[in-house]
Order: structure tokens, then C-alpha cells, then sequence
């Protein structure tokens, strides 16, 4: 792999490079929070030190919350046309690349999605490691390391950042850049990634304990606690709009005025959302909150294993951010394991 | 994005059919039958009893339905479908001619290689029969590459009984051990058709090879586990019992999430499942 080094004193020239290749995109502050922004202007880029864990993840670019799948007529129907520009994220987490890498095998899997594909073409990635916030816990998921699945992968190691490049693209941007990408790596490197790392791994808050949270799955399917949850359980389906991993979608046709034209609509659902499991004659196999509840953690902690190999929960804490009423990943594993 | 993928021909895009006919099964099932239009031909619509289609509506929206033809009668599709909610309501108003989109087939199917051979008892009960019969027609068509075929069929009452004039008429071949009851009321109907639950009609079924039989069962979900009671009384092997089930879908293909038990996606690795499946993965039925 191609490793190169981009001094500080040339971070903000990252952003004429970027724009090179499409719509740049970063954190930008919104209130207390982030959110994923349009960068419009080279001193808006900004490399925070900290993981920046936006609002709505990574996924909102892969799949719009929101879009026309098809507009038609009673007997026609057609493919919108759509100009998808190629963007590039600059900021992703390691866990959120994780994130990407498991909707890319969940979209490919069995069928391959491709309102997905056309989007996830026109991504690029350029990560970057930063210091954990308060509810990270990707290193239970072994998910704060990542290999594969950016284009470009920053460090920051004090002065400079450590550069990894890891797709042809990422190679293309390198080589557009080659004024603030340099090929010569301070010899002392490795003690500097070593003591990032540890740096890193120091400040990790967050220790719930996932180990064996699979089977302690399977073994309090009937616990009461999941009926103590599912009381509190608003069913707002937050958690799930949060979630980097969360894929549900609902399709229902729009009429026009005229009631002869309209569009197929895709938006994302929520398998906490009562009428997820309905069918007709009024069938609901998931009635109680508990049960969506119980569907959801099973599906993040166990069922993706026995799917993809490995759980589809990657670490970020977004589900203890925004969860009005507790219950998260946390407060979930505290009661598995009790 | 390392994954190597195929393009698919697109996923969620229907092909147009044509309502050829339809007539009513009962007052609230009306059975349909459409043909791809001309642009389609050239496609192969081949597919497996037990699957299901995802039916377009324009303008109203898309559901699953189950295909009610066999693929030994190529070219036509058939559905029986229940007027029970928005969609079905809309589809209540086609008339010959009129045009819907259908996306598929999908799901598994029934694993007819694995059914050769075999003796065969089919257990339905209600709207089941319309999945069921996909298989019916098949093993007739196929008569000599199965065993025996036993067929019961539940219905609520007499005129609740989907393709009733064809299994009376049926009752009569020796091609079948068929046996119909109704849930109540079978006055004028004493000489076909039973009354009692069609967990009943398991009286008739005798003389059971465990080693070589499969029974398929398709019904309301809260007959399964009677059906399968009765069913394992003859020694058959758990995943010697197949159920067709149902499920919300808004995809058919793995992704919208809606049909999904535990982490599999009824869309894909059912609808058809065994019994060993149900005991396996808690929330089938």
C-alpha cells in the first residue's frame, strides 16, 4: 500500500485538490451537534482531531432518505434520470467505513441493488482516525481499525498527517495533489503511530463488555427485561435512522393531482415502527414493542453473523446519543449480561 | 468499493402484463389471469409453484402475491386474490385488458427436485389452496414422476371454497386421494365435502411410507400447528414437512427488510420452509 505524508501547513490546499474529483463534503457543526455539509469554500474544511460522528451517517449519501424509484403513468412507468455527482467525504471514521463496507455486501448480496450501486460508484471515501467521543466503543467491535473500503485514510500524527491510499481513486487524488502529498515519511513514523494508537486506545470511555452477547442472545429470548424495554419504548424509530447499518426501506406510490400520473417513492422504515410486520388480513407478527425491540438487537448482534460473519453493530454509539428513552446497546448488554 | 458485483437487469422495475380474464372464486377472491405483453416475450418465465410475484398497481402501490399457475402451463400467469385492503381493493376493479406490472418470480419454491418420487400429501387451508394449487397442477401435469398425492383442503364454509367446481370435479380421478371439508355448514354438500376442521380429514390419510412422503402446507397462520401435529403422527421427518408462509414485503428481493426472521429474508430463502426451519428459528409461526 502506498503510505505518504500531508503536512498540516498544507491541509487547507487538501480541499483544491479534493474538488478536483467532485462535491466535497465534511462535518460541519449544527448546533451542538454535526451533520454531513456541502464545503463550498477551502477554509471550511475542517480536520477535527476528534472522531466526528455526524448525525446521519455515511449512508445518507448511498441511500437518499427519500427518492423516486419510478414515475408513472397507470399502463407506463419510467427510470428517473438522475446526475448523480461523485462526491467525496472527507472525515469518515473507521467505524463508519466498516459501515460502508457492510451495505456493500448487504446490496451486492443475493440481488444487487442497483439504486445503491449508482451511488456508491460515485463515492470517495477519505477517512480519518480520530480520538474517541464519549459513547464509542469500537474497539469491542473491532471496528476502530480499518483495511479496506476508503480511498484515502488520514492519521493525524502531530505536525502531519499519515496518509494511506487505498483505492485506484485515492491513487488518482495523490497524484493530482502531488505538491502536498510527498512521498518522504519522517523515519521516525513508526514510534509516532505506535504512541497515536496507544493515545487512542486511552480514551475510550465506553467499556461495555460484548463478549459472548451473541449467545446471551439466544439464551434471554424470553427474558422479562425485553417487556420492561419495550414498555418504555417510544417505537420513534430513531435509532434506526441513526444507525450506519440500518437499510430498511417502504415503497408506496404518490398520484399526482390528476390522479394519472406519480412516482414510486423509497424512504427509509423502521422495524420499530408498528405496522412493520403487517400483513393483510391485519396480521401483525411483531404486535409488541418488545418484539420489534428484541428484532433489532438480534438482527445487529447475531442474525448478521449467521448472514455476513460478523455482527452488523460497528461501534459508533449513535443508538445511546439519540435513544430519548435509554435504551441502547448499553443498557441492552447491562441486562443480557445481569 | 471492492465487491465485484453483476449488474442486474433492474431490480425493481416491472414487466407489463394484461389482464386476459377473471371470474370470482368467492365473493371475496377473484382469480386472475395475465399475460406478459408482447415486448416481454422474449423472456423466460419460468419459475417453480411456491413462488410469488410482486403485483403493480400504478398509482396504488405493490404487494405479493402468490403465483396460483403451474409452470407446466407456460405463458400464463394466474393469482387468486382476497379483497382485504387498499391494493387488492384497486386490483377488484380490473377489467380485461387493463394492464399491471409484475416484478419476479421470487423466493424459493417448493424443492420439486427433491419431491420426485416421493409420495406427496398437500394440506390447505383457505387462501392456502392458492399457492397449493400452483404444486397441484404441477404433479398432475407431471403425474408419473411422483408417488402418491394426497390432497386436503380446509375451507370456512361452503362458499368460501376456492376452485370449488374443479375439485368436485376432481374428486372423481383416480390421479388423487382428495378430500375437502368445511369449517361449518356443509348441508347440500354431504356426498363431497365433510365439515369439521381439515385436521379432520387426516382420518382418510392411511397406509403412510415416513420414509418416502412429503406433506406441504400452506393456511392461515394459526392452523400450522395443528396441521403439523397431525402430521408427525406418521413419523415424518421434520424437514419432510414443508409450510408456505406468508410475510410483508415491499422488495421481494432481500433488502427492504420488512420479511425478515431472524437474519433470513422470507423473500429468499422462503417462503417455503420446513418444519425443522420453524423449530430452528423462533417467530416463523
Amino acid at each position: 500500500m502506498r503510505i505518504l505524508k500531508l503536512s498540516k501547513k498544507d491541509e487547507k490546499k487538501l480541499y483544491d485538490v479534493l474538488i478536483e474529483f467532485g462535491e466535497v463534503w465534511a462535518p460541519v457543526s449544527k448546533g451542538s451537534k454535526y451533520v454531513y455539509g456541502k464545503i463550498e469554500k477551502k477554509e471550511d474544511l475542517i480536520i477535527y482531531e476528534k472522531c466526528i460522528l455526524p448525525i446521519i451517517p455515511v449512508k445518507k449519501f448511498l441511500m437518499p432518505q427519500d427518492f423516486t424509484m419510478l414515475n408513472f403513468t397507470p399502463s407506463k412507468y419510467s427510470i428517473p434520470e438522475e446526475d448523480i455527482p461523485t462526491t467525496v467525504v472527507v472525515g469518515v471514521p473507521a467505524c463508519a467505513i466498516h459501515a460502508v463496507n457492510i451495505l456493500d455486501k448487504f446490496y451486492t448480496t443475493d440481488y444487487v441493488d442497483n439504486y445503491y450501486m449508482k451511488r456508491r460508484e460515485k463515492l470517495i471515501i477519505v477517512g480519518k482516525s480520530g480520538l474517541p467521543e464519549e459513547n464509542c466503543f469500537c474497539h469491542k467491535t473491532n471496528t476502530s481499525i480499518v483495511e479496506e473500503g476508503y480511498d484515502l485514510f488520514l492519521f493525524d500524527l502531530g505536525d502531519y498527517y499519515l496518509v494511506w491510499v487505498g483505492s485506484e481513486k485515492g491513487d488518482d487524488i495523490v497524484r493530482k495533489g502531488s505538491d502536498i502529498f510527498s512521498e518522504e515519511v519522517p523515519k521516525d513514523v513508526s514510534k509516532k503511530f505506535v504512541e497515536f494508537r496507544r493515545k487512542k486506545s486511552n480514551c475510550f470511555t465506553n467499556d461495555v463488555d460484548l463478549e459472548g452477547v451473541t449467545d446471551l442472545m439466544e439464551l434471554n429470548y424470553n427474558a422479562p427485561f425485553w417487556d420492561e424495554f419495550g414498555e418504555k419504548c417510544l417505537s420513534c424509530g430513531q435509532c434506526t435512522m441513526v444507525c450506519p447499518t440500518c437499510t430498511c426501506f417502504n415503497v408506496i406510490d404518490d398520484l399526482a393531482l390528476s390522479a394519472e400520473t406519480g412516482g414510486r417513492r423509497r424512504y427509509w422504515d423502521s422495524c420499530m415502527f408498528k405496522d412493520y410486520s403487517l400483513v393483510a388480513g391485519h396480521h401483525n407478527f411483531r404486535e409488541s414493542k418488545a418484539e420489534r425491540l428484541k428484532l433489532w438487537y438480534t438482527h445487529k448482534l447475531k442474525a448478521f453473523i449467521g448472514h455476513f460473519g460478523s455482527p452488523s453493530c460497528v461501534g459508533c454509539g449513535r443508538c445511546i446519543e439519540t435513544c430519548p428513552v435509554n435504551i441502547n446497546i448499553v443498557t441492552v448488554v447491562e441486562k443480557l449480561k445481569s | 468499493m471492492k465487491y465485484e458485483y453483476k449488474k442486474e437487469p433492474e431490480l425493481y422495475t416491472p414487466i407489463m402484463m394484461r389482464i386476459i380474464s377473471k371470474r370470482d372464486l368467492t365473493p371475496d377472491v377473484r382469480f386472475f389471469q395475465a399475460v406478459p405483453r408482447e415486448e416481454y416475450k422474449h423472456l423466460d418465465f419460468n419459475y417453480k409453484p411456491g413462488q410469488f410475484m410482486m403485483l403493480s398497481l400504478f398509482g396504488t402501490g405493490e404487494a405479493p402475491f402468490s403465483i396460483s399457475s403451474s409452470p407446466t402451463r407456460k405463458g400464463i400467469f394466474e393469482f387468486a386474490i382476497r379483497k382485504t385492503g387498499k391494493i387488492t381493493n384497486k386490483i377488484f376493479e380490473l377489467k380485461d385488458g387493463d394492464m399491471v406490472g409484475l416484478r419476479g418470480p421470487f423466493g424459493n419454491g417448493f424443492p420439486i427436485e427433491k419431491m420426485l418420487g416421493k409420495d406427496i400429501i398437500i394440506v390447505a387451508g383457505g387462501l392456502g389452496a392458492v399457492p397449493l394449487r400452483s404444486l397441484l397442477l404441477y404433479i398432475m401435469d407431471k403425474r408419473e414422476l411422483f408417488g402418491r398425492l394426497i390432497y386436503l383442503y380446509g375451507a370456512k364454509n361452503i362458499d368460501d371454497m376456492l376452485y370449488e367446481p374443479d375439485f368436485t370435479e376432481m374428486l372423481q380421478s383416480d390421479q388423487l386421494e382428495l378430500h375437502l371439508t368445511v369449517d361449518k355448514g356443509n348441508e347440500g354438500y354431504e356426498d363431497t365435502i365433510e365439515e369439521g376442521l381439515v385436521t379432520h380429514l387426516f382420518k382418510y390419510v392411511n397406509n403412510i411410507d415416513p420414509k418416502n412422503t412429503i406433506a406441504c402446507v400452506c393456511g392461515p397462520p394459526r392452523m400450522y400447528k395443528s396441521v403439523v401435529k397431525e402430521i408427525l403422527k406418521y413419523n415424518l421427518e421434520k424437514d419432510k414437512i414443508l409450510l408456505n408462509l406468508e410475510r410483508r414485503m415491499k422488495c421481494g428481493v432481500g433488502k427492504c427488510g420488512h420479511c425478515i426472521i431472524d437474519y433470513r429474508y422470507t423473500c429468499i430463502v422462503g417462503p417455503v420452509f420446513t418444519y425443522w426451519d420453524v423449530i430452528h428459528m423462533r417467530e416463523l409461526i
